[in-house]
This record gives structure tokens, sequence and C-alpha cells, in this order.
């Protein structure tokens, strides 16, 4: 196996490269899911009032944000901010803005789904066992809707870690760029570098995500 | 009156988080940058003590990272000249085909040598400096019927990839010549060792560094049509910095420095295959 493409992960710093890169990735994507939960969370029930002006504000940011390719939001934050504005952020804290600003809103509508999936019977219920409304969200609407929000957020948290490979166009060197210059620098002596390097990625991604879906399962079996 | 109590907190709420992200925002500001959008000049960039130059990090041979992390390529090798003579450290910006423009024309890297091709559009968000290199049209074709002049085209079928330089270049000049086109390179070329076409055309970079690895293909012609010039660029109205580079790429014509980068990093691609005066741009003239 002497011109096998394996043998990129042992040349130098190959591995450690790669493995940096997933921290990178990690690091912006679990960032911005921390800050995109609770944010989320606060915007769904925002966006159940019925206030038309509520509504209207909630629709426009969802729908911006929805619209928007997140590689667009990206280059507003990274540079059209500096341009426009003359504020220079760096790569790191744009991408967790727009990533905190798209997963809120991802979140946001989830929960907006989960709450008014609640049928009209378990608040009347409520009301009929004497509870105020601060006791009947609490004891009745919020355990129920964070159940059907668990395999939601677990989808919503593993798609923004595997987008995040999309801060390359603002100069971040995440695991998915550095699998490129691995396989680009050793293009002329392993051919065949892509197809481990890319498997390589697939199974770091897959180890990144893997635990968040086992914890997920978890607490899904503990709050039946 | 209770419901709305909640939903104003909740308001509340969400404002302060988002205030908070601002500040965090604000946070980020890079110190000292108040002026940010505007490029640093040539006396800034040497009282900090380091330049930021934007390469390419995965375009070998001209900008890609080595095994130990480090920048290599003929971009890198002249940015490494740049500061060594600017007397500064240099910090690389990894940077891609799309975001080279905005790059410079925000001043977030104080140069680009991102293998850049000098266009109009490009010119008028960016300035360039000297060209450095020189990029013309290359054709491939088998061995056992090598295409060594553009005539020898004629009703025979040339492969290109849509949306190149090489496509236009032929559809006006060469009329007579049938074009078989692609959307990809990996299509274009599969194409050309099945014997679908006759020869291949695109930049000669790149089939001069695709031929050494195919051998029974050879660069019949590896010099056609009109150089496009490859330049450093920098954010507009950087006067100061793009007036240096100049002064510095007609000194370094004197030892010859880019034929010195050619052999450093791209003579081992190309091998014989490629005469360095085809691609190599000294003092920034091209003839």
């Amino acid at each position: 196996m002497q011109d096998s493409g394996i043998n990129v992960f042992f040349m130098g710093k190959n591995f450690l490269r790669l493995l940096e890169g997933l921290g990178v990735t990690l690091r912006i994507s679990l960032i911005a899911v921390l800050l995109s939960l609770p944010l989320g969370i606060l915007f769904g029930m925002f966006m159940t009032w019925k206030n038309p002006l509520a509504k209207a504000i909630s629709r426009f940011y969802l729908e911006f944000i929805r619209i928007m390719p997140q590689l667009v939001l990206l280059f507003i934050a990274y540079f059209g901010v500096t341009r426009a504005l003359g504020w220079n952020l760096s790569a790191d804290v744009s991408a967790v803005i727009v990533f905190t600003l798209w997963g809120t809103a991802e979140m946001g509508d989830l929960v907006r789904g989960a709450l008014i999936s609640i049928p009209k019977h378990q608040y009347d219920s409520a009301a009929a066992l004497g509870m105020n409304k601060a006791q009947t969200f609490g004891y009745v609407v919020v355990p129920q809707t964070l159940r059907r929000l668990i395999p939601l957020t677990i989808n919503l948290t593993t798609r923004m870690i595997k987008t995040t490979s999309l801060v390359v166009l603002i100069g971040m060197t995440e695991v998915l760029k550095v699998g490129k210059q691995i396989i680009d620098a050793n293009r002329f002596e392993y051919p065949t570098a892509a197809l481990w390097v890319y498997g390589m990625i697939f199974l770091l991604y897959f180890l990144a995500c893997w635990p968040i879906s086992m914890l997920a399962r978890k607490l899904e079996k503990r709050w039946r | 009156m209770k419901r709305n109590n909640l939903f104003i907190k909740l308001i509340a709420l969400t404002v302060t988080a988002l205030l908070l992200i601002g500040g965090l925002a604000g946070c980020g500001k890079e110190e000292g940058d108040s002026s940010a959008a505007s490029f640093r000049t040539l006396d800034e960039i040497k009282e900090s003590g380091k330049i930021v130059i934007g390469v390419f990090s995965d375009k070998a041979p001209f900008g890609y990272v080595d095994e130990n992390g480090d920048y290599q390529g003929y971009d890198v090798y002249f940015a490494e000249r740049i500061a060594k003579d600017l007397g500064v450290d240099v910090e690389y910006v990894s940077t891609d085909p799309a975001s080279r423009v905005e790059y410079a024309a925000t001043g977030k890297v104080d140069l680009i040598l991102a293998n850049f091709t000098v266009t109009e559009e490009r010119a008028q968000q960016v300035d360039f400096a000297l060209p450095y290199m020189k990029v013309k049209l290359g054709v491939v074709s088998p061995d056992n019927a090598l295409i060594t002049d553009v005539e020898q085209l004629n009703g025979k079928n040339l492969i290109v990839v849509k949306g190149t330089t090489a496509e236009t270049y032929f559809e006006k000049n060469y009329p007579e010549v049938k074009l078989q086109k692609y959307d990809e390179y990996a299509d274009a070329y599969n194409a050309l060792l099945d014997g679908r076409g006759d020869a291949f055309s695109t930049d000669n970079t790149e089939v001069l560094a695709w031929a050494i690895q195919n051998p029974g293909f050879t660069v019949g012609i590896d010099a056609l049509g009109n150089a496009d010039t490859i330049a450093p660029a920098v954010q507009k109205g950087n006067t100061t910095l793009l007036d240096w580079i100049n002064d510095e790429i007609e000194a370094l014509a004197e030892e010859n420095f880019f034929h010195a980068d050619y052999a450093a990093t791209l003579a081992d691609v190309y091998g014989d295959a490629a005469d360095p005066d085809n691609l190599v741009v000294e003092g920034g003239k091209v003839e």
C-alpha cells in the first residue's frame, strides 16, 4: 500500500490539523446552538402572541432569515457590516452571530409549532382544575412541549454543526477546509487521498453528532 | 392582563438578549481598528509589524498548506519576500475564489496574492499592482495525434469546459473548430481519455499540470490567445502600499525573482512540459 491515499493522515501534522478543524467547527456551532436554544424558545413564545405587530415582526424575522441563504448572511455579517458601518467583526464573531440568528429563527418556529400543537382541552382542563395562567404553562404546557421539541431540536443542532462548513468563505479553516487543503497538497503524489480524507471527515462528523443523538434518545426515554 | 404582562416580560428578555449579542459583537471589534473599513497604509503596516495577506490554501501549486500546516506555493513564495523586504511578519488568511474581491475591497486583508486574474470588473472594486504571472490557453492532446498548431484543429472535436475563456476564445476566433462542451473539468478530462474528442483546451497552467499526471498526453500548444495577467490586489485607494508593491516587483526583476519562484514552486509540477517564460512575468512587463 505504498501509494495508498491513507498515508496522508500520517504525514506531518495532518491528522492533528483535521482535529483542529473539527474543533473550529464544534466551537462555532455549539456556541451558536447554546445561544439559539434559549433565544429560540423565547422567540417561539413571542410568535404565538396574537398582537398583529408582534406577528408582523416575528413573521418578517423568520422569513428573512429563512429565505436568505446562510452564505449571504455570513457575507453580510463579515464583509457587509465592514463596508456599511466600518465595524471590523472577526470571522468568529460574524459566524456565531449569523448561526445564532438562524438557529433562533428556526428554533422559534419549532417552539411555536410545539406550543400550538397542545390541544385546547389541555388548557381548559387546567383551568377547570383552578390553575392560573402561569401554573397552566409551567405544569401542563411546557412539559408536553419539551417532549415534542427534543427530536426537532436534535435535528436542528446536527444541521447547524454541518452547516458551519460555510464559514470557510469568511476565512475560517474548519474541518472540511483542512480536508480540502490536505487533498490538494497531495493531489500529485496521492490522487486517491480524496476518498480517504472525505471518509475520515464523514467519520469525524459522525462522532461529533452521534453523542448528541444518543443524549436525545436517553432524554426521550426518560420523559416518556 | 396577566397574559400581557408575561409577554411584555418575554419581549424585554428577548430584547435584552439581542442587545447582549450586539454587545458581544461590539467587543469582537478588533482594537485600534476604528477606521477598519479603510485600508492600512504602508507606514501603519510597518508599524504594526505584520502584513495580512490573503492567499489560497487549497490551490497547489500556487497557494496551499503543507503537511506541517505551513503555507506554500508560488504566491506564498512572493508573499514571504514582500514581508521580508518590508521587515514585517506575515499573517496568511485563507481565501476562496468567491471571497477574494470582498477581502481586498473591505480591507480585511492588506494584500491579495491568490492567483488573482486581472479583469475590468474586478479593477472597479480593487486596485491591481503590476502583474507577476500570466495565463494563456493551452491545448492538450494524445501523443499519437498531437496537435501542435491551432490550424490542425479545423474540423476536429475540441473539448472545452462551459464558461471558460477557452470556450469564448474558440467560438470567436476559430468558428470552424467543433466544440464539445462539458460542465465539469472531470467530465472534460474523461472525454479526452475516452477519445470522445481530439484535444482539450483550457488555461495552460491547468492542462500542463494534468498532462504530467497522464502519460500519453502532451500539451502541444502551451500559449494561445491573449495573456490574462495575474497580479496582487489591494483595497481601492491604498496608494502607498500599491506603489511600494509596484516598486518591489520592478526591483525584483533585476534578480529574476519570479523565475527563481517558478523554479522553487512550479518547476516540479510542470517539469519540462512548460517554458517558464510563458507563465512568469518579470518586472510587471508583459510583452
